[in-house]
């Protein structure tokens, strides 16, 4: 038993000695502060966790509040799904890539689609000039799709898809090459983003205006509950929070908000808790500061399991649950001595690790310069195969668990993430607050901080502000060819020309209806889907009948 | 008495990557300049426009979705269909070193990559400006 009358007289004195001593030989810096800012002790004792409850804040692995993690075994039963996000050009390059990726022991696929896709542009629009296939695949139609899943079979792999606006039209897209490969929907494993609310904080590819984007996310959990029971209908994502520049706590608060938002929008659309939440999935970031990213995953976790249950009344306990997927940070890869990237990337996966992820991608190290080449992706899965089967830290669940520091981090970053959501509810909600850009300003102004920080040398950036060296520029980059555009061009009018349109026109006027009334979209996006009705056939008469949002621009 | 400079900071194409042009735009902002942020997607017709009507000195584009080749040069063609000569357009974003020479015989002035400090770009707009100051 700590006897915490001593421990106090023997830290008075002995900090009282330390402070004597570094009068002459003063430490590296004034003050330590960690990765977002926040300032660190010297050292971590028993003090700083003197009430500590270990049965409420952290209880066993797989059980409430879930600190430690979301299943009882963690690693030993099995380890994280590495899954590479990965595509770019046209399906059939895409199809090819994700073959490579699954020979090479990948275990799930993560499909990027362009930005045309994103947005709910066919690949001939004008607005899709000059980005048909750059930032992912082109998918224009069900053809596209049949394409890039050939010969992959969507009952053995579990496939997630960077799809957020226009995330029925995909998944209905996925649903129906199942069926025509013979696997039916119950079968299906995979996650879509389906998270718009982070569109318009971080990540930009929104279409609709937040209430008709809510309904179709809530028509998504309703069909997927009872159609698809084990697909993710959504990946709540704070990693584009967190590259557009928040701190780790605003990257939980701000997600957790948006969870909020969405639980929400679900009860109100008449759905039972538990019957959705079981499937919704969590997406975070994993930066440089390796103890503060540890905790931030545990303080999330924990924050989430306190809300499905008390505020929502979730008794399912998968409800309460906060499982989700990690990228490294992209934002923190220098294009100055790339190879460096590969250690940041390294030591990120680490932090996602011990802070227990279900699944993980490695940014490649090439990332700062353009699309990754498929030598750099290698080494960034390598990266993952040597911490789970080299490194060691897979083999007990949630190592770090009763380190001072650790814990007194994970506390730290709870309670200040749940100051963040209190105001917000204060504001009305995280549609609220981010209609009124507070989110965005919240952001806005830590991405400044940063980038000041770096500018006076206050942070060190090795490669970009330190340790400098003469480069020559980097060869063998990856280049989409500019080509693309037109083979897409060239299919689609094939495709219009080839289709039955009487039925196109049937199901997209039956899609207009339905997008009138309360009816759940899915039904008529699935029966245009098979009729080979375009995505930005689909997409427009959604734009039509629920208009587009406007952002509220500013710096 | 000397004018402030007046920049538009312009998201050409569809990709919605802005902290580096949210960041650029309030360090300009810091350093004296007036900055107009046009948001996101906007088609080099609508930079151009805007850039017109709002009397600008200079254009800072920014791009990560690797469309520059294609978008960043529409911008200087269109600015010369509509006569004006003395705006200054750079960039910036996700670029490969080896664009850079194309993109500069287009008439893009400089482009900057990831990393680049703020104090750099604003040394580089006063130095380059193509209009007085004076009034």
């Amino acid at each position: 038993m700590t006897d915490f009358n001593k421990l106090e007289q023997d830290f008075s004195l002995w900090n009282a000695k330390v402070e004597k001593a570094n009068e002459k030989h003063p430490e590296r810096k004034k003050q330590f502060v960690t990765g977002s800012n926040a300032p660190i002790n010297r050292v971590y004792t028993p003090l700083d966790q003197k009430d500590f409850d270990y049965v409420k804040q952290l209880g066993l692995p797989g059980e409430f509040p879930f600190t430690r993690g979301v299943q009882p075994t963690m690693y030993r039963g099995r380890l994280w799904t590495m899954r590479q996000y990965a595509g770019f050009g046209t399906a059939e390059e895409s199809n090819k890539r994700y073959k490579y990726l699954l020979e090479q022991g990948q275990t799930g696929l993560s499909v990027a689609f362009d930005l045309p896709t994103q947005i709910g542009y066919d690949s001939d629009h004008p607005l899709s000039e000059g980005e048909v296939g750059k930032v992912g695949v082109a998918i224009d139609s069900l053809e596209d799709m049949e394409v890039l899943f050939d010969g992959i079979p969507l009952d053995k792999v579990s496939t997630s898809m960077t799809i957020n606006a226009p995330a029925s039209v995909l998944l209905a897209m996925y649903i129906v090459v199942a069926e025509k490969q013979g696997v039916s929907a119950e079968k299906l494993n995979g996650t879509i983003q389906n998270d718009i609310l982070k569109e318009y904080i971080a990540r930009g590819t929104y279409i609709f205006p937040p209430e008709p984007s809510m309904r179709l996310i809530t028509d998504i959990f309703e069909y997927c509950s009872k159609n698809v029971p084990n697909w993710n209908t959504i990946s709540i994502s704070g990693y584009h929070i967190r590259e557009a520049g928040a701190t780790a706590v605003q990257e939980v608060a701000f997600t957790l908000a948006d969870g909020i938002a969405y639980v929400e929008a679900a009860i109100r659309a008449g759905l039972d808790v538990d019957e959705f939440a079981p499937r919704l999935s969590f997406f975070f970031n994993s930066h440089n500061d390796l103890f503060e990213e540890v905790a931030k995953f545990r303080a999330a976790r924990r924050v989430w399991a306190y809300i499905m249950r008390e505020r929502f009344g979730a008794k399912n306990p998968k409800s309460w649950m906060l499982r989700f997927h990690t990228q490294t940070a992209g934002s923190t890869l220098t294009a100055q001595q790339p190879d460096n990237n590969i250690i940041r990337v390294t030591i990120q996966a680490l932090a996602a690790v011990l802070g227990g992820t279900q699944s993980l991608h490695t940014n490649s190290r090439d990332e700062a310069l353009a699309l990754p080449t498929e030598e750099a992706v290698r080494i960034a899965l390598r990266t993952q195969q040597i911490i789970a089967y080299e490194s060691g830290v897979a083999e007990t669940v949630d190592p770090l668990a009763g380190s001072y520091y650790i814990e007194s981090l994970t506390d730290r970053i709870e309670k200040e993430a749940l100051q963040y959501l209190k105001h917000i509810d204060d504001l009305g909600g995280a549609v609220k607050a981010i209609e009124q850009g507070y989110i965005q300003k919240e952001i806005q102004d830590s991405a400044y901080q940063w980038q000041m920080d770096v500018e006076k040398g206050e942070r060190i950036i090795v490669g970009l502000n330190k340790f400098q060296i003469e480069e020559k520029p980097p060869k063998g980059l990856l280049r989409v060819d500019p080509a693309v555009g037109e083979r897409q061009k060239e299919r689609l009018s094939a495709l219009r020309a080839r289709r039955n349109n009487n039925m196109v026109i049937s199901a997209l006027a039956s899609l207009r209806n339905t997008a009138r009334g309360t009816e759940n979209l899915m039904f008529p996006i699935l029966d245009a889907v098979r009729a080979y009705a375009t995505l930005g056939e689909i997409c427009e008469v959604l734009r039509e009948e629920f208009g587009e949002y406007q952002p509220n621009v500013m710096f | 008495m000397e004018r402030k400079i007046r920049v538009l900071v312009a998201k050409p194409g569809l990709d919605g990557h802005d902290r580096g042009a949210k960041v650029i735009a309030r360090a300009l902002r810091d350093a004296g300049m007036e900055v107009i942020y046009t948001g996101l997607r906007q088609t080099p017709e609508q930079i151009v426009n805007a850039a017109i009507q709002e009397d600008v000195d200079v254009i800072a584009l920014s791009i990560l979705s690797g469309a520059h080749n294609h978008l960043f040069p529409r911008v200087v063609e269109l600015l010369k269909e509509r006569g004006v000569d003395d705006i200054l357009v750079f960039g910036g974003g996700v670029i490969p070193e080896e664009d850079i020479p194309f993109l500069k015989s287009k008439g893009i002035a400089e482009i900057f990559g990831p990393g680049t400090p703020t104090s750099k770009t604003i040394e580089f707009i006063r130095a380059n400006l193509k209009r007085p100051l004076d009034r």
